[in-house]
């Protein structure tokens, strides 16, 4: 493949102007300057009040706890609230809360058969009501696609304003950037019939936060 | 120019479909509308309008450099990276990935790039299983169609036809008639060839140069599927959708989805880079980029680099008459309306309809609604230009031109002969208003009268001012 590969840059650089094999010494930049911080839509007020808004507005439903001792209880609520049976993905990150032992739960991957996943999140983004998954031996991605219902537990202090203070902190992380970053905004929907919105196309048809207000 | 006849006898049959003309005007409605509501509310557009077109144009001037450093941090985390500078190089390459790979069945997410090399039938040919699983790309798989749209692939079908290819296809007894069934219905029977497929294939919306992503910006998750579940992951892309940085990325994706469906963010924005860690427990176990050229280079070094900006986003198609009076088939191209007849010529110089660069009223909607800004009715021009100078042009056509030519060049000449003949038009329509019937214009008026002047030339009357003002 080295022959494409060549054959690209080759005319790439010819067509730019430039010398066959550039001198790698030389490191300048052609053309105009791109900006170093973009323009954005501005917001005021509180970002956890534009995250939950902006989250409803994707078809999305939120509800907020105090510790998160109390995922398992807002978890038993969302399924009451469907008629789903107590029975879930969840995943490995999240083994420590108190899951009750009545519940048949597996923490892990999905396969494809989970009616409910439950997973954490790495941030939340005030501006568009979007939340940041990364995957990882501890979130497995299968969780955010294949279940019918995702639930996603967001500490208040994961929230952000905008998505550039999360990738910021993406590369603090000691292994840089993951495998897959999932920005999700409400659950899956399609309108490719009729121009008619339908949720639940692919993936979940429900997406629900969790937002715990304190604790770790 | 057996091809120049090609658009206009697939228009007159479109504008004759009533079944077509529904359905594309509850398109464009919805598109136009959901647009104008998401942008309305930006006092911020213009600026990041303007700083996305920087990006890009910044990004072109240093493609190499980007290509390289892309390329660079892929390979570090485990992926491969594919040069192919032709269609013909990226349908062999992909299928070679998937005869390693002792693949059978293929599930694609939502592509372009694919559609454009013709990935399906060369996959196909080589005995291999693909399966579309957008929705709107599996109707249109079903149907043994193209798409019409470039992000509403089914947008020319009605829930009928679409409940009756299910039927026939899935092989039901009964017919489901409502959306709800028709998309559940949908996810069953795909998710478990999601489930069973070897190789995905997406596309990507952009790829970031510093972490080595490809970028998938999607709403219904089957393109996530398409990359997570699959043994294998490989990613279809014009070289130019290569960005510096995550930031730059996001600087795109605010623009992206407003402009294409009036969301602020789809549902699914995702980055994969390389294969699964070693410690993860899903996800792909190979991950290949194939970076296709395809007459892209070429535009790089002329006039039509602008168009190398663009983002696919639809906003063209969806704001231009001609493609909402005739939809994206009566373009007989890949890509269709206003980005498509700039493009389709230079991606497809054999076999292109003569006709694409002057289906064109030059309204300017399509640069207007540009995220990018690309001079749309300027870049059509251009290949105008490029048609009369090869002789492509029709002989009526380019006499009238030279003859219009010859006249602006004579004012005294110009002024005479309108004011000749608008009077002796103004006279003869006196009684009727207006003529059913003029010769050299019956294309024009077979569709309509053409109203009778009134009073003198525009000229005429301007002078006239001038003089009462120069003398008052």
């Amino acid at each position: 493949m080295v022959e494409g590969r060549d054959s690209i840059l080759g005319r790439v650089r010819e067509a730019l102007g430039r010398p066959a094999q550039p001198d790698r010494g030389e490191d300048g930049l052609q053309g105009p300057a791109r900006p170093r911080v973009y323009a954005r839509p501005d917001f005021g007020g509180d970002p956890l009040d534009r995250f939950a808004e902006k989250l409803t507005a994707a078809a999305g439903t939120l509800v907020r706890i105090e510790a998160p001792d109390g995922v398992p209880a807002a978890v038993a609520t969302y399924l009451g609230e469907r008629n789903l049976p107590a029975r879930m993905a969840i995943a490995p990150a999240l083994r420590d809360l108190p899951w009750p032992e009545s519940w048949e739960v597996r923490f892990g991957a999905s396969a494809g058969g989970d009616r409910v996943g439950v997973t954490p999140c790495f941030a939340a983004v005030a501006e568009t009501g979007t939340l940041v998954l990364l995957s990882g031996p501890e979130t497995p991605t299968t969780l955010n696609f294949l279940p019918d219902h995702h639930l996603v537990v967001v500490r208040a202090s994961q929230v952000v304003g905008y998505l550039e203070a999360v990738w910021e902190g993406l590369r603090d992380l000691p292994n840089g950037v993951p495998r897959t970053v999932n920005l999700i905004t409400g659950p899956s929907r399609t309108a490719d019939v009729e121009q008619t919105l339908q949720l639940g196309a692919h993936g979940p048809l429900g997406l629900h936060v969790i937002l715990q207000m304190h604790g770790g | 120019m057996a091809a120049a006849s090609l658009f206009r006898q697939r228009a007159a049959a479109a504008l004759a479909d009533p079944t077509l003309q529904a359905a594309l005007a509850r398109a464009q409605d919805g598109f136009v509308a959901k647009r104008a509501r998401a942008l309305g509310a930006l006092p911020e557009l213009e600026r990041m309008r303007e700083e996305a077109c920087t990006l890009k144009d910044h990004v072109l001037a240093n493609l190499d450099r980007y290509l390289e450093s892309y390329e660079a941090q892929v390979v570090r985390r485990g992926g491969q990276v594919h040069w192919a500078p032709t269609r013909e190089d990226a349908c062999r390459i992909v299928i070679e990935i998937c005869q390693r790979a002792g693949a059978r069945l293929i599930a694609k997410g939502k592509s372009m790039v694919s559609e454009e090399i013709g990935l399906n039938a060369a996959l196909e040919g080589a005995g291999l299983e693909v399966i579309e699983t957008d929705l709107g790309e599996y109707i249109v798989q079903l149907a043994k169609e193209r798409p019409s749209h470039i992000i509403a692939p089914a947008v020319h079908k009605t829930r009928e036809q679409i409940a009756e290819l299910f039927q026939r296809h899935h092989g039901y007894r009964e017919r489901l008639t409502g959306v709800a069934e028709l998309v559940a219905d949908a996810r069953m029977v795909l998710r478990e060839r999601f489930l069973s497929a070897d190789v995905g294939i997406t596309g990507a919306n952009f790829l970031v140069a510093e972490t080595g992503s490809n970028v998938i910006v999607t709403n219904e998750g089957n393109g996530d599927l398409t990359c997570t579940l699959p043994r294998v992951h490989i990613v279809t892309a014009g070289i130019e959708k290569v960005v510096p940085t995550l930031e730059d990325a996001t600087a795109l994706i605010r623009l992206l989805g407003r402009s294409a469906t009036g969301q602020e963010m789809t549902s699914y924005t995702t980055f994969s880079s390389g294969p699964r860690r070693a410690d993860d427990r899903d996800g792909p176990q190979e991950y290949h980029v194939v970076l296709v050229d395809n007459g892209r280079s070429e535009m790089l070094g002329n006039r039509f680099r602008p168009m190398l900006r663009c983002i696919r986003c639809g906003a063209c198609l969806n704001h231009c008459p001609i493609y909402a009076a005739v939809g994206g088939h009566a373009y007989g191209a890949i890509y269709p309306g206003p980005m498509g007849s700039v493009l389709t010529p230079i991606l497809f110089p054999g076999g292109t309809d003569a006709d694409l660069p002057n289906v064109c009223t030059f309204n300017g909607r399509c640069q207007q609604v540009c995220p990018v800004k690309i001079p749309l009715p300027d870049l059509l021009r251009e290949h105008r230009e490029i048609q009369y100078q090869r002789g492509i042009t029709p002989p009526r056509q380019r006499w009238a031109l030279a003859l219009w030519g010859a006249l602006v060049r004579h004012p005294r000449l110009y002024q005479i002969l309108t004011r000749w003949v608008v009077g002796a038009l103004g006279l003869a329509g006196r009684r009727q208003g207006s003529f059913r019937y003029l010769p050299f214009l019956g294309n024009w008026t077979a569709g309509r009268d053409f109203p009778a002047p009134q009073g003198p030339t525009f000229q005429a009357i301007w002078r006239k001012q001038e003089r009462t003002r120069r003398n008052g």
